[in-house]
Order: structure tokens, then C-alpha cells, then sequence
């Protein structure tokens, strides 16, 4: 077990394996009743199995007194009884390995659990920050680590330590100066192994980052895969994957490389031990101190003594890199949270969809800020279009709307209340949001539209698909609304994808509406049609639109042009029109 | 299996000598209790202390030996499996890489991230395992065998007959694991699927506050998941104790039998407590033979499926001239001849099930030379970007052809063909690295190609803004850039080795019209020796092509200059008229 002082890789973060070990007990501890269970069937079937071979030795007794003489009914008793006890310590053995599978597959789900739950709690810049297969890797690898290692091997070695105690007491009745030839084994093998575990475990942490880094680039190429073969790039990609692959797979050969030595030497310490004792009881003996008999039982104790050592140390290995797997997990979900709601925070219910942007400044990185002392103003009902050159921060202001990020200095006030006031959950409630990148689930249509509105009927979805103009091409897929889309959308277009997600928001009844860049990918006559079901959508909304088609926003109650992060004009189409300013430039490049 | 037994055959003579070290090493692990039986049984009653300092020594000696055996044994185990999982990886990974758009559909991406990964691990430590248990279980069951048959043959019958009976057990058991530990590879699929799409999604999750919902959909497949692991792992857990039951009855019947046979005067009684000796040995070789069987059921599993991916043929061959002849039109650059296409084939591939009943594609039918424009515009879903999947052979056409430089594209080699071109797809990716490798994506292009590609796209005044130009780094997927940032990267990307053909697919729909005008512009005049495809929604992007195609469902509805459609596509003119008419307005 790792001892105090462990001080492994303490120059990028300092690990903490007590810490870890404490929080896998911590899930062990859920299943404490069954655990105690799994710990008295499994001496149980240790008395079993120590009494079987009694019994065995009994019925053989009955069955040495040679040709005629033998006591066959003793015999036969013995046997049954011997027979039972095996029988019974088979079964306790079932019962231990089963039970203790099913715990550590429900430790393991309930970490899977924790690290979804962590995710869905994690700002939105995490994802920005991370790759979605490092990520993934903690659940599918180093999950799958911890568990393997909370086998039914564990529970049995554990208790074995009884037979180790049992069998150390029982030598030193025997005798204690043969106990002195031997007792060195423990100081150094738990000095050997607090050594290994200090060399082994930052090998061990390697191995799962490099795994991780491993799997998140697997991720991102895979995903880019089409991309990659247009450019007849897949030669470098599969060179750099063959640099990747190859540190990962040494990683795993330097860790493994130096774990499996632990089990020869820990043999080594503890055949050396019995070495001396042949040695120091041959001594012994000579000096008259120790009987033949003594000697040959206390070896047999000895070996009592050691096994489970060994078989310890074989398996401590997989407890070490167990260990530095659920770092990795526990790291992760050690991440802070998004802001939690401030104490008392209000539940937004019926916004009017008042919106006010005050001094508002932020930037992604610190030092690096985007938007510079942003005022806005949105009354209910009435829709603001945010306009200007690509890379002008627009899409960030929606970022801070929702609250996906929060200001660095001013604030945003909703309904007259500062947005941090609210419940997070309450706040994202009230907005509906149709975003460029449109994301679709692995489902049914229907269960895509009517993501955002729990019981929602098939009438409403199709009203909804129907004003999203979208139905048309449904009713003529195979299945119609039942049919399943694939991840990512398979084979329907992003435009397609656009009309889903529009007809999504649609469905979804809120008194504010974010549409950012809402129809890119919609050719023109769809969107001229689905324009109209928009603006019936919008009527009474307080609606923030991001487009480019600056047709799309002429009737905007207020249109704020952006540039650089600053608001470089604000007005309706009219006056910024009249104004001939950057508006106008913009506007005039279309048909250019 | 096959694929298992196929990599590590490569390395047979390292797992060979691997083996053989270990057997060594067991063998003198064995050794030690016999000597130090030997030294108490018999040096130590003589009082000799030069002999037993002598055996004393040897079994120090022994005792290093075994561990030293053992270690190497072991790492090269190790060092063997290392080996073996990187060329299974490494080949798995440009498999996939290589994989045609029917093919990679076919198994999905999720599934495909989990063969490389957690099917990979489970082939990994099975190949470590086996060779470090493959020597001592064997070896136990043997001796015992041997040993028990040596001493008393007809008592040793019992053995003979349930030994290989339990093996079947074990062999059948862990056959039927295979499909078990199918399942459950198949269940992680899921899980890993629903994790994926929520970090891909995760804003459009918040911002419908559909948190809960989502951790009970990932519950139900974090459940069912668990559930398959369990029966799986309960199914693989029954032979161990059972065998261990079965050889104790078998070691009773000896027991009966034996005192029978020691009572009409046909054995020793001692032979009997031998037996109970070695019927451990026996017992510790059945299980670990077992365990070898166990670790591999799974290992199977998660084999078959990167095997899958691995046996997958090349779907589309290349094709020879007398196959593919060329095109009959010797001024033809780029030709659709006739063709329809579908993307759900009538082989029963898994695809998406959508657009069964028409076809993505019904006789289209065009000719550009070299150098020409070609505008595609036309609603959602109407088949734009299969035109392009099919002329860079993502696709293979049902009907007619496509031709590329006068031959038909079938006939060429795959990155031949597609060092033509320079593409921008819809949903195309921003790979987290430089600015710079973005671009030149391996291909090595010059500094001066880079900056002027980075110029015709329009991108050269944000990137120089940048502290670190070229060499800022994009964040996962370009989450750093604004969309339209990542949109004239692409189009630098593709711009940058000057192609032959130049496709553009809805590349500009994130872009201002000022900045998308003077895009064209820059290409216009800097490549004017590209063919260019343009698929936008936009008509001032496409009204100055050469050619355009209107297309709708499928098919084609307008081909020609503007001029000609405006005076003879209704459908064209209406969708300038809307786009166009605000300037009237």
C-alpha cells in the first residue's frame, strides 16, 4: 500500500493516493451489508476448507489399518462429511465471487453515474477545453480499471490475512528462535513494496493519461475522418496515431514492466524466509533446541504464512494502477461546478422577457477581452438583431444570455433582477434557442422535436414540424416520425438538421427566443416559409436574432451592430440606413 | 480468436522463449519445497552442518533463480503484449481511417472510438495473462495427472474420466461467453454514444434544462450496461466453483474407493494421502486452465469486433480502363453522365433509413472543362452534397459515371484522385492544433503558399491579429474561433495546395456578404485555373459561375448560365427574386 510520504509525480499536480484509496472505500462502503456478508462466507468457506482436509485425514486414518481391517461405515462418514463440507465451500465460494462481481460492477456504475452527473454540472467551457475522447476514456478505461481489480480476489486475500495472523502466532508457539530466522521477510517486504509502489504508480498514472491522450485523438480523427481522406491525409494521421500509439503502449509495457517484478520478489523475500528457517532449524536442531517435528510443522505454517503474501503482492499491481486510474476520475469529477445558484436564488416563472445588458465586459481568457462595456436593451415583445463582420463577439453575447459563461464585470438583468439572482435552471427555461450548430440525438424524429417539452403529443410535434416546413420530408421517410435518427444526424443534411432543431424550439414554449444564424443552412424558399411560422413564433417574444441575411431582420425593433466587441451603431433598419454608416456597408455588400 | 492467435504469431518465437523461461522459472518455483523437504526430512536428522549449509545455499540460490526467471519471464510477457496491442491498434486505426463513408456509417462512430479502445485493452491484458498462467496450469495438471496414473492407475481412472469432462465445461462455458461479452461490448457502445453526443451538445442540454432527462437516459444504458456485464461475468463465474466441487467429489470417491481397495489388500494406505496432494495440484490446474479460458471468452469477444472492422474488404476497387472507359467527350473535365444514386444499397447496409423510396440522385447530367464554375443551388436535402461525396468516391454511382480528367473516377487510384482537390464540407473539422498544420495538413506546402491561401480566404486579417499568428493553436473542434473564423480556414485549407478542383460546400453561410463577396473575388483571380464547385444557399454566390444546376429532390430542375435560368427556371428566378428583392424593397 502506498505509505505516507508518497510524493509521485508531485511536480504537475500532487497526487493523492490515500485520498483515491479512501474514495473507492468510500463506494465500497455503499454496499456494506453485503460486504460483510461476502466477508463471512468467505471464512466460512475458509473453515471449510481447512476442515475438509481434516476430515479427509480422518477418513484416510480409518483407512490405513491395512487389508481387512479397514472401517468402512467410519470411512464412508468422514467421506460424506468431507464431501459436504467441500460442497458447501464450493458454493460459499460462488456465492463470494458472484457477490463481489456484482459489487464492483455496481461500484463501477455508480462511477459512471458520478462522472455523467459531474459532466451535466460542468460549465459549458470544460467541453470547449477538453477532448470528448479523453473524457469518455475515464468512463470506458479507467472505470473499467478499478473495477477489474475489485474482484472476488480481493475479499479472499483480505480475509486469508486471518490465516497469515492464525499462522505467525501459531509459529512462534512452535518456537520462537526459528520465528527470529525468519522474521526479516516482513520489515523488508513491506519496505520493498512501499518502494514499488512509489516507482510504480506515476508509471501507472502515465500509462492512463497516455490511454487518455491516446483515445482523444483517436476520437478527433475518427470524426474528421471524411476530411481527412479528401486531403489524402490519412498517411501523417496514421504516422502521428503510430507516435501516440507507440508511447501508449510503452507506457503500459514501462508500468506493467516493473509491476510483474513485484510478485517474484515478494516470492523471492518469502523462499529466502523459508531458506532460513531450513537453515536456522537445522542450527537449531543440532544445538538440540527444536525438534524434527517441530520443524517440519513449523514449515508447514510458514508456507500457511506466506501464500497469501504472495498472492497479495501478485495482485497488488492491479491495486496500484486501480489507484491511478481513479485519479483520473476522481480529478475529473473534482473539476468545479458551474456557479451554483446564490443562496435564495429566484425561480424565473412567467418572464415578460425584459433583458438588459449593463457595462457589460468578458473575455474567454483573461487579458483577452471580447466584449468591451456592452449595453443592451431588449423591452418584451421586442426583437433585437445583432448584426456585424464574423468574429465580432455576437455569438458570445448569446453565450452570456444563457449564461454558459458570466460576465467578467457589469451585469445582464432579466425582468428587472440581475441573471445570477435566478436558478440557473430557471433562467435557461426561459429561452428558446435555435443555434447555428445544430445537434441532434441518436432517436426518433419525434423524440428530437419533442426534446424540449416532456408528454408532448404527436399532434404538437407535428404542428410544429409542420410550421418548421420540415413534416413534408418526414411523412416521406420509411417511418415517418418513429424513424430513427444516427448520431450526428447520419444522412440528413444540416439543413434538415436546422428544421429540426427550429422545429424544436417551436415546441418549445418560452417568452424569449435566441436564433443564432436560425436558418444558415435553409435554402431560400424554406426559409421564406419557415420566416412566416418565425414570426408568428416571435409575435409577443422578446427575440434576440443573429443573421447575416440582413433581409431577415429589417422589421428588428432594434438593430445593434457589432464590430471588434464593441457596439459601433444601434437602431432600426431606417436609421441605420439613413445613417450610411457600417450598417449600410454591410447591408449594400449583399448585392454586391 | 483467429485475429488474436494471427498478431501474436508474429512474435511467436519471443512468446515461445517466453514461455520457455517461465516454464524454467516454475519449475524451479516447484523445486523449492522439495528441497527444503529434502534438508529437513534427511540432511538435518544426519547433523551434518556443511550439508545443510550446502542445501541451505542451494535453495537461496534456487530462490533467486526463480525470481529472476520469473521477472523476465513476466516482462517479456509484457513487453510482448505491448507489441501485439500496438499492431492491433495500429492496424485497426488505419483500417477505420481508410473505411468508405458506406462502410464507417455502417458501424458508427461510437462503436468504432470503442473498438479501438476498450475492445483493444481486453486483448491487451488477455495476452499478457495468458502467457504468464499458460505455463503453471498445464504443468499442475500434467504433473498431477501423471503422478496420480504412475501410482495407482485404476483409482486414477476417476481422473482420467472427469478431467477431460470438465474441460468440455470449461471450453463450452467459455465459448458461450463470447456472445455474452458481445453484448456487453455492444452496451458500452451505448454508453459511450449518449456520453458523446452530451458533450458535443452539452449547450443545447443546458439550455433546455434537460439535465435530468438526460442522466436517466445515460442511467437506463449505465444500467443495462451493468446488467449484461453481470450475467455475462455470473455465467463466466459458474465453472470455477463448480469444477472445484466436482473434482472434491471425485477426490471422495478416491477416498471410498481407495479404503475398499486398501482393504482387500490391492493398495497402500499412504497412496491415498497422496492423492489428496496431488488432486490439489490437479485442482489448482483446472482453474487456472479456467481462468486462461475465462480471460479469453471476453478477450474473443472484443477480438471479433476489431476483427470485423479489420476484415471489412475494400468496397470499392479500382477499376481498369476496359471496366471504366473513359470519357467520350475528350474536352470534358469534370462529367456526370447519367447518374442516379441512393444511399441505402439494396445489400441490406445499416445506413440511415431516410429517403428510402426516391433516390438522393436521378440522372443528373453535366459537363464542365477545365477551369469552368459550376454553382449548385437548390433546397435542404435535395442531394447537393452527394454530388461531391460522389465525385471524390465517398460514393460509388448505381447508374452512369463520373468522370475526372476524362476518366472515370472508379479508375483511379484513391489519393491520386484526391490530390485533385481542395475541398470545404458542411460540417467540416477544425482539428485541435496550429493554425498552421489546419492549413497545411501535412502536406508540407511552402510559407508563401500558406499566407496567400490565408489572403484569397479572407482570413489574414484575423489571423494576424492573433499573438501568435499562424501558430495560434484552435481549441478542440475550433472552439476558440467564431464560426465564421473556422469557415475561412477551411477555405484556406482548401485553397492551399492551388487544386485542380475546387469544391466549396457551403463554405460562406457563417460569412457577411462583404466578406464572402471578396472571397470569390480573391479566388476568382488567383485560381483561375481551379474548377470550381460552389454549393450554396445563397444566389449572389453562385449567379456569377459558369454553370449552374438548380437541383430539387434529387433531379435536375434548371442548368445554365444565370441569364438562361432566370429566363427559363422558374424556380431559380423565384428563389432570386426573395433574396434579391430586398434591395428593391
Amino acid at each position: 500500500m502506498p505509505g505516507p510520504g508518497d510524493r509521485g509525480g508531485v511536480k504537475r499536480k500532487p497526487r493523492d493516493a490515500k485520498g483515491a484509496l479512501r474514495r473507492i472505500l468510500k463506494y465500497l462502503m455503499q454496499y456494506r451489508a453485503v460486504l460483510l456478508l461476502l466477508i463471512v462466507c468467505t471464512m466460512l468457506s475458509n473453515i471449510g476448507n481447512l476442515l475438509g482436509p481434516n476430515f479427509a485425514g480422518k477418513a484416510i486414518d480409518a483407512a490405513s489399518a491395512g487389508p481387512g481391517k479397514v472401517d468402512m461405515p467410519t470411512v464412508t462418514r468422514y467421506a460424506l462429511l468431507m464431501l459436504a463440507f467441500y460442497v458447501g465451500g464450493s458454493l460459499l465460494n460462488f456465492t463470494v465471487s458472484i457477490g463481489m462481481m456484482r459489487v464492483g460492477r455496481s461500484v463501477a456504475r455508480n462511477m459512471r453515474r458520478d462522472v455523467f452527473e459531474k459532466l451535466m454540472a460542468l460549465p459549458v467551457g470544460y467541453f470547449d477545453q477538453h477532448q470528448a475522447g479523453d473524457i469518455i476514456s475515464r468512463v470506458s478505461y479507467d472505470i473499467d480499471v478499478v473495477t477489474t481489480s475489485l474482484s472476488a480476489d480481493v475479499v479472499h486475500i483480505l480475509t486469508s490475512l486471518i490465516t497469515v495472523v492464525g499462522s505467525f502466532i501459531m509459529m512462534c508457539t512452535i518456537s520462537v528462535p526459528l520465528v527470529l530466522c525468519m522474521v526479516f521477510t516482513i520489515p523488508v517486504s513491506i519496505l520493498f513494496t512501499r518502494r514499488m509502489s512509489r516507482k510504480t504508480r506515476p508509471l501507472y498514472a502515465k500509462r492512463s493519461a497516455a490511454y487518455g491522450v491516446m483515445n482523444g485523438f483517436t476520437e478527433e480523427m475518427f470524426s474528421g475522418q471524411k476530411t481527412i481522406l479528401a486531403y489524402a491525409h490519412e498517411d501523417q494521421v496514421c504516422e502521428r496515431f503510430s507516435e501516440i500509439n507507440r508511447s501508449a503502449a510503452e507506457a503500459y509495457r514501462d508500468a506493467g514492466g516493473l509491476g510483474v517484478t513485484m510478485g517474484p520478489t515478494i516470492g523471492l523475500i518469502s523462499n529466502t524466509g523459508l531458506a532460513a528457517i531450513g537453515l536456522g532449524g537445522a542450527i537449531l536442531y543440532m544445538l538440540g533446541m527444536v525438534s524434527l517435528g517441530q520443524i517440519s510443522s513449523f514449515v508447514l505454517y510458514s508456507r500457511k504464512f506466506s501464500c497469501p503474501i504472495n498472492e497479495i503482492a501478485n495482485i497488488i499491481n492491479e491495486i496500484f494502477s486501480a489507484l491511478a486510474a481513479s485519479e483520473r476520475v476522481f480529478q475529473l469529477l473534482d473539476e468545479p461546478n458551474e456557479a451554483a445558484d446564490i443562496y435564495g436564488a429566484a425561480v424565473l416563472e412567467d418572464c415578460k422577457g425584459d433583458v438588459e445588458a449593463k457595462d457589460v465586459s468578458f473575455g474567454y481568457l483573461p487579458g483577452r477581452t471580447i466584449l468591451h462595456n456592452l449595453n443592451l436593451r431588449a423591452k418584451p415583445g421586442q426583437t433585437i438583431a445583432i448584426v456585424g463582420p464574423t468574429g465580432a463577439g455576437k455569438t458570445t453575447i448569446i453565450n452570456l444570455l444563457m449564461r454558459f459563461y458570466d460576465v467578467d464585470s457589469g451585469e445582464i438583468r432579466v425582468d428587472g433582477r440581475e441573471s445570477r439572482e435566478y436558478t440557473m435552471d430557471s433562467l435557461r427555461r426561459s429561452y428558446a434557442m435555435v443555434l447555428q450548430d445544430t445537434w441532434v440525438f441518436a432517436g426518433t424524429i419525434f423524440d428530437n422535436i419533442a426534446y424540449g417539452k416532456e408528454n408532448a403529443t404527436l399532434d404538437e410535434v407535428v404542428a410544429a414540424a409542420k410550421a418548421a416546413r420540415i413534416h413534408n420530408y418526414i411523412m416521406r421517410l420509411p417511418e415517418g416520425y418513429n424513424t430513427r435518427i444516427s448520431e450526428d444526424g447520419g444522412n440528413i443534411s444540416k439543413g434538415q438538421k436546422q428544421l429540426l432543431t427550429i422545429a424544436r424550439a417551436m415546441l418549445y414554449n418560452t417568452h424569449m427566443l435566441i436564433l443564432d444564424e436560425a436558418t444558415s443552412n435553409v435554402d431560400t424558399s424554406t426559409e421564406r416559409q419557415v420566416q412566416k411560422a418565425m414570426r408568428s413564433l416571435m409575435k409577443g417574444r422578446t427575440c434576440f436574432v443573429i443573421a447575416h441575411r440582413l433581409s431577415t431582420i429589417q422589421n428588428a425593433d432594434s438593430i445593434l451592430v457589432i464590430d471588434h466587441g464593441d457596439v459601433v451603431e444601434q437602431g432600426t433598419h431606417e436609421e441605420l440606413m439613413a445613417r450610411k454608416g457600417f450598417y449600410y456597408r454591410l447591408y449594400a455588400s449583399q448585392f454586391e | 480468436m483467429r485475429l488474436i492467435l494471427r498478431s501474436v504469431g508474429k512474435y511467436r518465437k519471443a512468446v515461445f522463449l517466453t514461455i520457455f523461461i517461465k516454464l524454467i522459472g516454475t519449475m524451479t518455483e516447484l523445486l523449492l519445497p522439495y528441497i527444503l523437504e529434502h534438508m529437513v526430512d534427511d540432511v538435518v536428522p544426519t547433523g551434518q552442518l556443511s550439508q545443510v549449509i550446502c542445501w541451505g545455499v542451494a535453495m537461496f540460490a534456487a530462490a533467486g533463480l526463480c525470481r529472476q526467471f520469473n521477472v523476465m519471464a513476466n516482462r517479456k510477457a509484457i513487453d510482448n503484449a505491448h507489441r501485439v496491442s500496438y499492431d492491433l491498434r495500429q492496424a485497426l486505426f488505419e483500417k477505420t481511417a481508410n473505411l468508405s463513408g458506406r462502410q464507417f456509417d455502417a458501424f458508427g462512430l461510437p462503436s468504432l472510438i470503442s473498438r479501438m479502445t476498450s475492445d483493444s485493452y481486453n486483448v491487451q491484458s488477455a495476452v499478457q495473462q495468458t502467457q504468464m498462467l499458460c505455463v503453471r496450469a498445464p504443468m499442475l495438471l500434467l504433473g498431477g495427472l501423471v503422478m496420480t496414473l504412475s501410482m495407482d492407475a485404476s483409482l486414477a481412472m476417476i481422473l482420467v474420466v472427469t478431467v477431460p469432462f470438465l474441460l468440455g465445461i470449461v471450453l463450452f462455458v467459455s465459448s458461450r461467453g463470447i456472445p455474452l461479452y458481445t453484448v456487453v461490448q455492444q452496451k458500452l457502445d451505448t454508453v459511450v454514444r449518449i456520453m458523446r453526443e452530451n458533450i458535443t451538445g452539452i449547450r443545447v442540454v443546458k439550455a433546455l434544462s434537460k439535465t435530468e432527462y438526460e442522466k436517466a437516459r445515460f442511467g437506463a444504458a449505465n444500467r443495462a450496461l451493468t446488467e449484461s456485464d453481470v450475467h455475462a461475468s455470473t455465467v463466466m463465474a459458474i465453472p470455477g466453483p463448480f469444477m472445484q466441487m466436482s473434482l472434491n467429489i471425485g477426490l471422495v470417491l478416491v477416498i471410498i474407493l481407495g479404503a475398499r481397495r486398501v482393504n482387500a489388500g490391492e493398495m497402500r494406505p499412504g497412496v491415498i494421502l497422496a492423492f489428496l496432494t496431488y488432486f490439489n495440484m490437479i485442482t489448482m490446474g483446472v482453474m487456472g486452465l479456467n481462468r486462461i479460458f475465462m480471460t479469453m471468452s471476453r478477450a474473443s469477444a472484443s477480438a471479433n469486433r476489431m476483427d470485423a472492422v479489420l476484415k471489412t474488404g475494400t468496397d470499392q476497387t479500382v477499376l481498369s480502363e476496359r471496366e471504366a472507359p473513359p470519357c467520350a467527350d475528350p474536352d470534358a473535365f469534370i462529367r456526370f453522365d447519367r447518374v442516379s444514386f441512393n444511399y441505402n444499397q439494396a445489400s441490406g447496409t445499416e445506413g440511415f433509413a431516410g429517403e428510402q423510396q426516391e433516390k438522393a440522385l436521378q440522372d443528373i447530367d453535366f459537363t464542365l472543362r477545365r477551369g469552368e464554375s459550376l454553382g449548385i443551388i437548390g433546397p435542404t436535402g435535395c442531394g447537393k452534397t452527394t454530388i461531391v461525396n460522389l465525385l471524390m468516391r465517398f460514393y460509388d454511382v448505381q447508374e452512369g459515371h463520373v468522370y475526372v480528367d476524362g476518366r472515370d473516377v472508379r479508375t483511379y487510384d484513391k489519393d491520386s484522385l484526391r490530390r485533385k482537390f481542395g475541398v470545404v464540407f458542411q460540417n467540416d473539422m477544425i482539428f485541435q492544433d496550429t493554425l498552421r498544420e489546419n492549413i497545411d495538413f501535412g502536406r508540407g506546402l511552402g510559407e508563401e503558399a500558406l499566407r496567400s491561401a490565408v489572403r484569397d480566404a479572407m482570413a489574414a486579417e484575423y489571423i494576424d491579429a492573433l499573438d501568435d499568428g499562424l501558430d495560434y493553436r484552435a481549441s478542440i473542434k475550433g472552439a476558440n474561433l467564431s464560426g465564421g473564423q473556422k469557415q475561412r480556414l477551411l477555405v484556406a485549407r482548401a485553397l492551399a495546395a492551388d487544386p485542380e478542383i475546387l469544391i466549396l460546400d457551403d463554405s460562406s453561410s457563417a460569412l457577411d456578404y462583404k466578406t464572402d463577396a471578396a472571397m470569390r473575388k480573391a479566388i476568382e483571380e488567383h485560381h483561375a485555373g481551379s474548377t470550381l464547385i460552389l454549393i450554396a444557399q445563397r444566389v449572389s454566390s453562385v449567379m456569377n459561375m459558369d454553370h449552374i444546376l438548380v437541383m430539387d429532390n434529387g433531379a435536375c430542375i434548371g442548368y445554365g448560365t444565370h441569364d438562361e435560368l432566370l429566363a427559363n427556371c422558374p424556380a431559380y428566378r423565384e428563389i432570386y427574386e426573395i433574396q434579391m428583392g430586398a434591395m428593391t424593397a
